[in-house]
């Protein structure tokens, strides 16, 4: 199946960011980047550190908004969002998994899971329920009651997992999120990405340095200053070779 | 977001920090416990003079001869001075307050007057026999002075109408005078002829009733049990004739329930006008205990009032502690906020969650100082001997003022953390 009959998630078009802009030290972080990515795709963006790829992902996220360019995502103009418009988009398009976790603390996995829920509006019952049903998904219904406290490194991202998941998003944006694993719990995390993207479909941008990781997905961008250098096919992932390593 | 959950995270974060929670609470418990406490206090005293007020008799009014005001000259510094050095005057029959002008005032006005109580002080002496004394004060009494007094006979009974006019040595003696003269024993007591000295004078009294002495609260008396002074009433006109005297100095008017005493001391004053118009020296003057009680209420209330506005000091000092440890908390929390507004939190939510927050501090402290308040404000009316009277409009006062506090003091704290930068914050080590 060619990728241009599928429907674009995320359509990037001349995307510029610059900081601190009309100083003398104006910086120029993304220099046109035009990027689209598909329902279904498991695409990586590579880079060495300071080449863009957090602003890139703050982007994608909707979590900043581009000097110039436009930017699409499911469909809807990011660029022209205000504030409450952008945490809408956020809730309900985009599932963060971040290199540090982020759960609330002092808060159980069941209700770090709801919360996405919760600022959807979702009523109470079947926020549990569709909680409950995730954390089983990631093999960690029997730790909901925990706090992130009492959670191992792996444990806790299987967690963040589930509430990326729970809005039922557009796409999974992944920074780094082996990043603070070791190399088994790092295996099992991203063996999550690979099942949620064969079994549901999902369409997943991971974010990393490790060109290891990235040869894993199916398709790898390469940015190095700002500017989108190179894009090939990855190798894809083929379950036999679990464990190699990240 | 819906509000429930609001107060549940807000709960829960107050959870998660307790002892910090507790502290900042404690300087909201001692403002609002110290506002109640004040207020249930200041409550009991004025329910408790309005009370011992009521009992002297709210509705009596006194009716009494005044000395005129002398003329006067103001010097050019604005200093006055009495044209004659004022002296006391002495009174002659025709100055007092004659039985007649009594009996018309009451002609006059029979649906305001519920009873008139006149007395005549004899002197002070004692019941003696043998070794056996008690001290008392030698009174004449119309009927209406016993109504005016609240005075309840427990044995025997008043004099009667006849007996008044006949003018007879008759006593009515209190059961303190029973004890000391009788050993307690009412029944030796009515009937028998008591030997009342006064002044080197010596009277026959024939004790026909005898009363319960009450001591009053605002006349306290350091004698002994035993030498404890009481009233020896004995009809007026008997009291009268001792004292070889016509008219009356003062005298006390019991209005009827529901007459105004104050409008009807004025009344009253102007009545007697035509009778003093010719008179130099003399003019007859009227007073309610209404208008004191509500003077010392009004001044009880202004100091009540203003000892709970340095109270409601403490409570604002409480809200800058509310204030200040929110804004640690926001700060302790950046990477909460990051990433709830990363996971699509709008910013009104964010600054609900933590308004919500500081007002919840502010409620649970609130009801804590309440309690303790209502508790502590009891125990000092018990102290006070008052019985305590706890004010529901400070209680709803104090829990109102104490929600404001928590949005006056949780705003700020609050927006800092709804305009933060989500990707900042998200970075915050």
């Amino acid at each position: 199946m060619s990728t241009e009959q599928r429907k674009k998630i995320i359509d990037l078009k001349g995307i510029v960011k610059k900081f601190y802009i009309g100083t003398p030290n104006e910086l120029t972080v993304l220099k046109g980047i035009n990027m689209e990515v598909y329902e279904g795709e498991f695409v990586a963006v590579v880079g060495a550190s300071g080449s863009g790829k957090s602003t890139l992902m703050n982007i994608i996220g909707s979590l900043d908004r581009p000097t110039a360019g436009t930017y699409f995502l499911d469909g809807v103009d990011v660029t022209a969002a205000g504030d409450n418009e952008l945490s809408a988009i956020r809730n309900r398009k985009v599932g963060f998994v971040f290199q540090t976790y982020n759960l609330i603390p002092k808060t159980n996995a069941l209700t770090n899971v709801e919360m996405p829920m919760l600022y959807a509006g979702v009523n109470g019952r079947k926020r549990v329920e569709r909680a409950k049903e995730l954390l089983k998904m990631v093999e960690m219904e029997d730790r909901m009651k925990h706090l992130p406290e009492e959670l191992s490194g792996g444990q806790k991202q299987r967690v963040a997992i589930a509430r990326a998941m729970c809005n039922d998003p557009a796409i999974i944006l992944a920074d780094e999120p082996t990043g603070a694993l070791d190399s088994q719990t790092g295996r099992l995390v991203m063996d999550l990405f690979h099942k949620l993207h064969k079994e549901q479909g999902k369409t997943i941008v991971l974010i990393t340095h490790s060109p290891e990781l990235a040869e894993e997905t199916g398709r790898i961008i390469t940015l190095k200053d700002g500017e989108i250098v190179g894009e090939r096919a990855g190798l894809g992932h083929k379950p036999e070779e679990s464990g190699v390593g990240v | 977001m819906l509000f429930y959950e609001n107060v549940r995270l807000a709960l829960h974060a107050l959870w998660a920090n307790k002892m910090r929670s507790l502290l900042t609470m404690l300087g909201i418990i001692i403002g609002i416990s110290s506002v109640i406490a004040i207020m249930t206090v200041g409550n009991s005293l004025t329910t408790s003079m309005n009370e011992s007020m009521v009992s002297l008799g709210a509705n009596n009014i006194t009716v009494y001869i005044q000395q005129k005001e002398e003329e006067t000259e103001t010097t050019e510094e604005g200093l006055k001075f009495e044209a004659i050095p004022r002296r006391n005057v002495s009174t002659t029959d025709d100055d007092l307050i004659s039985r007649d002008m009594i009996e018309n005032l009451c002609e006059v006005y029979p649906d305001e007057i519920y009873a008139v109580s006149v007395t005549e002080n004899v002197g002070s002496g004692q019941i003696t026999e043998g070794r056996k004394y008690a001290n008392i004060t030698f009174t004449g009494a119309s009927v209406g002075a016993f109504v005016a007094n609240d005075i309840k006979l427990t044995h025997g009974r008043f004099f009667t109408e006849s007996e008044m006019d006949a003018g007879l040595l008759l006593g009515i003696i209190s059961d303190k005078s029973v004890n000391n003269m009788f050993d307690g024993d009412p029944e030796a007591a009515l009937g028998s002829v008591i030997n009342v000295e006064v002044g080197d004078k010596f009277y026959p009294v024939t004790v026909i009733g005898i009363y319960k002495y009450e001591q009053s609260g605002f006349a306290f008396s350091f004698a002994s049990e035993k030498n404890i002074t009481t009233n020896l009433y004995i009809p007026l006109k008997t009291a009268k004739a001792i004292n070889h005297t016509e008219g009356y100095t003062s005298f006390t008017v019991i209005v009827k329930d529901g007459v105004d005493p104050d409008a009807f001391a004025a009344t009253a004053q102007n009545f007697f006008k035509p009778y003093y118009r010719n008179n130099r020296k003399f003019e007859v003057s009227a007073f309610s205990l209404t208008s004191v009680v509500e003077t010392m209420s009004s001044m009880l209330g202004k100091i009540t009032t203003a000892i709970a506005v340095v109270a409601g000091i403490a409570l604002v000092v409480g809200g800058i502690g509310v204030m200040n440890i929110m804004l640690v908390s926001i700060t302790e929390r950046t990477r909460e906020i990051g990433t709830r507004k990363a996971l699509g939190a709008p910013n009104s939510s964010i600054r609900m969650q933590f308004i919500v927050e500081a007002v919840v501090i502010c409620l649970i402290g609130g009801i804590i100082g309440i309690i303790l308040g209502v508790t502590a404000g009891i125990g000092a009316a018990k102290l006070l001997d008052t019985v305590a009277v706890p004010s529901l409009f400070s209680i709803v006062l104090s829990l109102s003022f104490s929600m404001a506090i928590g949005v006056f003091f949780g705003y700020y704290p609050a927006n800092k953390a709804a305009k933060m930068d989500p990707i900042e914050a998200l970075r915050y080590e």
